[in-house]
């Protein structure tokens, strides 16, 4: 089957890469981009450990063709901190407890990104609508709660003068 | 788990889809938002030999109020349609019915167009139009068509749609002052496809008399069922317990459900009697205040 050049933006770098149309986005992450910090659980769009952000938004990698991101900005996990200095939600899943295996960290982070830009001050119940598409399998949600939680106060606060 | 093979077209414009359709039509799908039928590709329960890929084309992403009526493009996200404040000021009861469809991550992607299109019982919109009396603009290189919703939805999986055809926008007429409307689904748990699903929308006169009535079922036959006996005995009426208890008992009636792992037909149809009653309530109090 004939392939399709497509250029996809990850984390701030391009990537050109002949692909088959069916290639899922998930895959030209994992496997040719070699992020594995994406995760593949389900591969049905229940579980959400896939999420990535396309163009800001949160989607669910396993149901999105490779071919559909090309020319669009991609976001995965590996790009939120910057250097050694952890995004406050990473920090907030560290300092709060927020995982157990971590199979569902990164997909959870990621759909939390999304849900904090758009409702900067969510009450339980906005994170619980929020995190809906997300599943734990060791059912930490209440910590992951806290995590999110954690984040938005932080990202609340005024950046320190310099 | 990956879908066969197939070519991947991303036209730019309608005509450019028209003549793809035109050229591939029996092994072509159109692609929208994908969270249907990208699983069922995934599955092998679709193998199309060509995927077009609607996204590129701007013209069918809107909302706007004309001439007393909803437009809505086809390609209209369901996030955006859950923020839209025209959305919300002038049928809310769309609100109601984004707020359950699967995950926030899947409607970032799904489509108000695709929901329909795709034709699915358990689909949450369908019942939704049929409460707010909407229509379809169904465009192809031959010319342009309106189809009533009810009109629309043919069978599983089936709708009126022609081979050469694509869905390109619903329209739904404004509804006057003194109507209200809600959509209630009962499910296992959030994002499942509904167990039932009730949409019901209601127009008073003056005096709190209902002059028009809207009742849609979801995932309770083989298609959407529009319960036209039900809404036939609420015009007319003063939306009072009786006649809504009434209505929820026709409801149940025109409803056709299956036993599966969600429930028993029987508990199926006594859900319809209940979300109905529910749904009617929460209806005529919005269109009181």
């Amino acid at each position: 089957m004939a392939t399709q050049s497509i250029t996809v933006t990850v984390n701030g770098q391009a990537y050109t890469r002949d692909v088959e149309p069916r290639l899922l986005l998930v895959h030209l992450i994992r496997d040719e981009l070699g992020l594995t910090g994406t995760h593949i659980g389900c591969d049905t769009s229940h579980c959400g450990a896939c999420t990535v952000l396309l163009d800001g938004k949160s989607i669910k990698a396993c149901t999105f063709l490779a071919v559909q991101a090309n020319g669009r900005n991609v976001q995965t996990i590996e790009g939120l901190a910057e250097g050694a200095a952890l995004h406050p939600l990473q920090e907030g899943f560290h300092e709060k407890h927020g995982l157990q295996c971590g199979f569902c960290t990164p997909g959870m982070i990621m759909r939390a990104v999304e849900m904090l830009e758009r409702n900067p001050t969510p009450s339980e119940e906005d994170i619980r609508w929020g995190i809906s598409g997300n599943l734990c399998r060791c059912t930490g949600y209440v910590n992951i709660i806290k995590a999110i939680q954690y984040a938005a106060d932080k990202m609340a606060e005024p950046a320190e003068a310099n | 788990m990956i879908p066969a093979s197939f070519q991947y077209h991303a036209p730019a414009s309608l005509s450019e889809a028209f003549s793809l359709l035109k050229t591939h039509g029996p092994d072509a799908k159109l692609l929208s938002g994908g969270q249907s039928l990208l699983p069922m590709m995934k599955l092998r329960l679709a193998e199309p030999g060509h995927l077009i890929d609607l996204n590129g084309i701007r013209s069918l992403y809107f909302i706007r109020e004309v001439n007393g009526h909803l437009r809505l493009g086809a390609l209209t996200s369901e996030a955006f349609l859950s923020r839209s404040k025209i959305v919300g000021r002038i049928a809310p009861i769309l609100h109601d019915t984004g707020k359950h469809i699967a995950d926030p991550q899947v409607r970032n992607l799904g489509t108000i167009g695709g929901n329909l299109a795709h034709g699915d019982p358990g689909n949450d919109h369908p019942a939704t139009m049929l409460a707010l009396n909407a229509s379809v603009v169904a465009m192809s290189s031959s010319g342009t068509r309106t189809i009533a919703i009810q009109d629309f939805f043919m069978g599983f999986y089936e709708t009126a749609l022609e081979e050469d055809e694509i869905l390109t926008e619903i329209i739904i007429p404004t509804p006057p002052a003194g109507s209200g409307g809600t959509y209630l689904k009962l499910e296992r748990k959030v994002g499942d496809y509904a167990t039932v699903g009730v949409a019901a929308q209601v127009s008073l006169d003056g005096d709190g008399m209902c002059v028009r009535a809207g009742l849609g079922l979801t995932n309770v036959s083989y298609v959407p069922v529009h319960a036209t006996a039900a809404e036939a005995r609420l015009v007319g009426s003063a939306l009072s317990d009786t006649d809504i208890d009434a209505a929820a008992n026709l409801a149940a009636e025109a409803s056709d459900p299956s036993t599966d792992l969600r429930g028993s037909e029987e508990y199926k149809r006594a859900m319809v009697r209940v979300l109905t009653r529910r749904a009617l309530r929460i209806a005529a109090d919005r269109a009181q205040s």
